[in-house]
């Protein structure tokens, strides 16, 4: 794992909230990790674990409490001139959860595409960026009649689509999905994946890919991430994260997942986890699962376990694993 | 259960399939690429749709109509008639209504037809003013202050605060103590806080808006400052302005007309509705006609603001869409 | 199970909802039949009706929605035309329902306490005071409600999600409905969660013996909970039959197209399949068969005629045309 091979290092990175007086929300708690140029990290994890804060503060959208986040060999602090943050804004974009509120109700399909384009001076006239526009329509599926029409005559897929061809508009080398097909129909996640990963072939594109359906993310991500309050507990690729689970809270979690396959499901047992999650408010400095896990010890009420790494590339932070 | 609609709607039986269906029928059909996608309704814009709603309102529509009408006459009413507002005559005086004189003449042999149009005119005036201020002072307040945030904001709502807690109509007596009596001084008191819910509205819905992920994706792809304000907010906040202007007009004509009553107002022989108000209620005995006429009219036009402002709201308000 | 008897019937129902850009046609001849114990799932993707048949069946349809033809009957009886009066008494004591978002179902300004022993009060006169509140402690621990003594007097917004998911099934089994509808019950919830709820779900269905129809679009809720599917498309019935049938030898190239666009958990890397296109607008719905344009098996007459239903066993039952005896090589 050479330095240069890694886009996005983002080191002890942490987001707190603070809602009143001595209330703290720690949503981000001190995560570090790598994402390789041309791969597709899977952070994943259950509402209420960060993931979606964390993908927000290493694109800047929040600013960091403590840590940094370096892009392409530059911490991001350091992008300052007008002209480097344009660069950044067009290296890096993100594709959103909710198909309902991420495209401007009042705006045609043709300039919420086009606004990234038009910011950067991408298109030298009109004629151009309605070239460019129906070029991005047409690489996620849609057409030229889809243009001139308003976000809210498509289907939840079709609006899901025009943002993934919002997101491309820029060229960008880094993309943040977050959450993006958790509030899809099932036949139209697979869709949005698919074209996802054509994209990648096609446009060399990195992406780091939060979600909290662990079969679609397993599918189409080379390494997982799985996060629990705030924090990173385990750190794999997909097919050894799915074979051999380390972390007592990641096995609960694969566990849990029901498989479209009646036989099996049938037939298998599930580690049920007692209780939920605890709040994220005032956390204090332990181990973040020791409430739900069956091997807690006095060491987990302790000490925070720090994220280890106990195979080639396998990292858990777990202290009853040695 | 049963929902009462005056149109009956009747499903459409499916066709039944002819039991003779040629043989070329059960071949396998080539898919159109263009189908996949379709989209089966026609399209328009978001505004659009709400003129629609709005038009399907009988109620509204009337009450615009009959708004468009009393304006038409406050403006053209007493520049085309033979009598002016102010000409007294004494050999015609409480004259009942006649064909000379529709609204009949007051104590001094003044032409009411003249002088509710002419009244009209100042209580509408007034209503537009209040419209503009809202508009102006109303917008841009709460857009800054919700656009800025932090300190900025915190000060600005602190000085919303104060003008709210300072007693309306008592600023306005003081006005008008120091100014002159006139339209002039109404149309000042009323500066002070009538863009007030306005900027608060605004404001609420800006801040709504700055959370959603269109505004998010917006600010990645690069848009700020100006071009975020008028691409993305302002248009997503028309409805609220509208609303707000539909119900801010009708209050304003009601201070005008209740200052002008206990006698804080205007001075003869200028005349608003609420000037022909008090006059007609001091001669309510000998001359009934000259109370009831101009309350007609004030009536008219607050109750026909109030029902178009409701019509508005339900056709501009997004929760009703599907 | 073809003895057992049936406690709902459902018989081609049209169901149209009237909305400022058209008339909805929501579904289209819909039937199907809930038996005594049994755990009937219906699938389908959203706008597919799945949701608004159950509406129609509870009398809960939106503004603008109603019942063109069709009938419901409930253990005989025909609820169609029941007034809203009539249906307050079916609704909670014969038929319940739990929706996706529990904080929403819930009254905030309510105990918990007091929101199921109003439910008692309502269809079970008879209890006095200190019955209704030991049932209700006792239902609260029946759905694994720690401490339900204490959690009697405590507001919804002091519950978890997964806790207060918890709360609505206990409301809803109040009053031992023979008929628990249950739209969407963990799509709000986490995976952790969700797998205690369906638990739970299985274990109570087995102890007061409800019969439970779960609308999901989650195929592998589906695989774990239910004993029938019902596979719904563009406000028609695409496929029907035992879980079985419909996982391993389904018929309808829709439930094909479904099942190949979800990731097996545990295989090698695999190209996943998906359906093309986007499910069509029930404003103008197709004439022929709603899922033609996005089927990989079309025949020319699929766009031009609604397919008829074709029987492969007692239960199971496809809507297609390409089991007609014409097509070569009909299957």
């Amino acid at each position: 794992m050479a330095q240069q091979d890694n886009l996005v290092v983002v080191k002890d990175l942490a987001r707190h909230f603070v809602l009143g007086k001595d209330q703290v929300l720690k949503a981000v708690d001190g995560v570090s990790f790598a994402i390789r140029r041309g791969e597709t990290f899977g952070l994943v994890g259950e509402s209420g674990c960060g993931k979606s804060t964390l993908g927000r503060t290493i694109i800047g959208l929040y600013d960091c409490t403590k840590g940094s986040v370096e892009f392409d060999g530059k911490d991001m602090k350091d992008y300052k001139s007008a002209a480097e943050r344009a660069e950044l804004s067009q290296r890096m974009q993100m594709i959103f959860q909710d198909p309902y509120t991420s495209l401007n109700p009042r705006m045609k399909v043709m300039d919420i595409v086009a606004e990234g384009i038009d910011n950067h001076h991408l298109a030298k006239n009109n004629a151009e960026r309605t070239k460019m526009v129906i070029q991005l329509l047409e690489a996620v599926g849609l057409n030229e009649g889809h243009a001139n029409r308003y976000p809210h005559e498509f289907s939840g897929g079709q609006r899901q689509r025009v943002g993934i061809a919002r997101a491309l508009s820029v060229n960008p080398d880094f993309v943040i999905a977050d959450e993006p097909i958790s509030a899809l129909d099932v036949s139209i996640q697979a869709q949005v994946v698919n074209l996802l990963k054509n994209l990648q072939k096609t446009r060399n594109l990195t992406y780091l890919f939060i979600a909290h359906d662990l079969s679609m993310v397993k599918y189409i991500s080379d390494r997982i991430g799985v996060m629990y309050l705030g924090n990173m507990v385990e750190l794999a690729t997909s097919q050894e994260l799915f074979d051999k689970p380390l972390h007592p809270y990641t096995q609960a979690l694969l566990s849990a997942i029901p498989l479209p396959d009646p036989k099996v499901e049938r037939e298998r047992s599930r580690i049920v986890l007692e209780g939920s999650v605890s709040s994220p408010i005032n956390l204090p400095n332990n181990c973040r699962f020791c409430t739900r896990c069956k091997y807690c010890t006095e060491q987990c009420r302790k000490e925070v376990p720090p994220l280890r790494e106990v195979e080639p590339g396998h990292f858990v932070a777990c202290h009853m694993i040695k | 259960m049963m929902f009462k609609r005056k149109e009956k709607f009747v499903p459409a039986k499916p066709v039944e399939a002819p039991a003779d269906l040629p043989a070329d029928l059960f071949e396998a059909a080539e898919q159109n690429s263009s189908d996949l996608e379709y989209i089966a309704r026609k399209h328009h814009s978001a505004l659009y749709d709400g003129w629609i709603r709005l038009r399907k309102n009988k109620a509204a529509v009337i009450c615009a109509v009959i708004l468009i009408v009393i304006t038409l006459f406050a403006i053209f009413a007493p520049i085309l008639g033979q009598y002016t507002y102010f000409d007294t005559n004494y050999k015609a005086k409480l004259k009942p209504p006649s064909i000379e004189h529709p609204f009949g003449t007051d104590q001094f042999g003044r032409d009411q037809w003249a002088r509710i149009w002419y009244g009209t005119r100042i209580s509408l005036l007034i209503g537009l003013v209040a419209a503009l201020l809202n508009l102006f002072i109303g917008v841009i307040y709460g857009a800054v202050s919700a656009m800025i945030g932090g300190r900025v904001d915190a000060i600005m709502q602190r000085i919303i605060e104060i003008l709210v807690g300072v007693p309306h109509l008592i600023i306005v007596i003081l006005f008008m103590m120091i100014l002159p009596p006139g339209v002039g001084t109404i149309v000042i008191a009323m500066s002070i806080t009538g863009w007030v819910n306005m900027a608060r509205l605004v404001r609420a819905q800006i801040l709504k808006l700055k959370n959603q992920e269109f505004v998010m994706a917006a600010k990645l792809l690069g848009t700020s400052g100006w071009k975020m304000i008028m691409k993305h907010l302002v248009p997503n906040t028309v409805s609220v302005i509208v609303i707000q202007i539909m119900f801010a007009i009708p209050s304003a004509i009601f201070t005008e007309a209740f200052l002008s009553f206990i006698g804080v107002g205007l001075a003869a022989p200028k005349a608003s509705l609420g000037v022909l108000i008090n006059d007609g209620y001091k001669m309510l005995r000998a001359a009934p006609y000259m109370l009831i006429y101009p309350a007609l009219a004030i009536i008219l036009i607050m109750v026909c603001f109030s029902i178009l402002g409701d019509g508005l709201r339900d056709a501009l308000d997004p929760r009703m869409k599907h | 199970m073809s003895e057992k008897k049936k406690l709902l019937e459902v018989k081609d129902m049209y169901v149209s909802i009237h909305t400022d850009s058209g008339v909805v046609q929501a579904v289209r001849g819909v039937s199907f039949d809930l038996y005594e114990g049994e755990t009937l799932a219906i699938v389908g993707e959203s706008g597919s009706g799945k949701s608004i048949t159950n509406k129609a069946i509870m009398g809960l349809l939106p503004i603008g929605g109603r019942i063109d033809s069709g009938t419901v009957l409930l253990g005989g009886k025909d609820i169609t035309h029941y007034t809203e009066k009539q249906m307050r008494d079916v609704r909670g004591a014969e038929i319940s329902m739990i929706f996706q978002d529990p904080l929403t179902s819930l009254n905030p300004t309510m105990t918990v306490g007091k929101q199921i022993t109003e439910m008692l009060m309502l269809h079970k006169p008879g209890m006095t005071k200190e019955q209704r509140k030991e049932r209700a402690i006792e239902l609260l621990g029946m759905v694994g409600i720690p401490n339900p003594t204490e959690r009697f007097d405590q507001y919804p917004h002091q519950f978890s999600g997964g806790m207060r998911q918890r709360v609505m099934i206990s409301i809803a089994l109040a009053c031992e409905p023979k008929i628990l509808i249950a739209d969407e019950p963990t799509t709000a919830l986490d995976v952790t969660i969700q797998a205690q709820i369906l638990d739970l779900m299985k274990e109570l269905q087995k102890k007061i013996n409800t019969s439970i129809i779960i609308i999901t679009h989650n195929l592998g809720v589906v695989a774990s909970v239910a004993d029938r599917v019902l596979v719904m498309y563009g406000g028609k019935f695409a496929e029907v039959g035992d879980l079985d049938e419909v996982f391993y030898d389904m018929k309808h190239p829709y439930t094909k197209g479904l099942m190949e666009s979800i990731p097996i958990l545990h295989s090698e890397d695999q190209d996943l399949y998906s359906i093309p296109g986007s499910p069509p607008d029930l404003v103008k719905p197709p004439v022929g068969c709603p899922f033609a344009p996005r089927c990989n098996e079309c025949l020319k007459v699929c766009k031009l005629y609604p397919p008829k239903t074709h029987s492969f066993s007692e239960k199971h039952m496809a809507t297609c045309w390409l089991y007609d005896e014409r097509v070569k090589g009909a299957k």
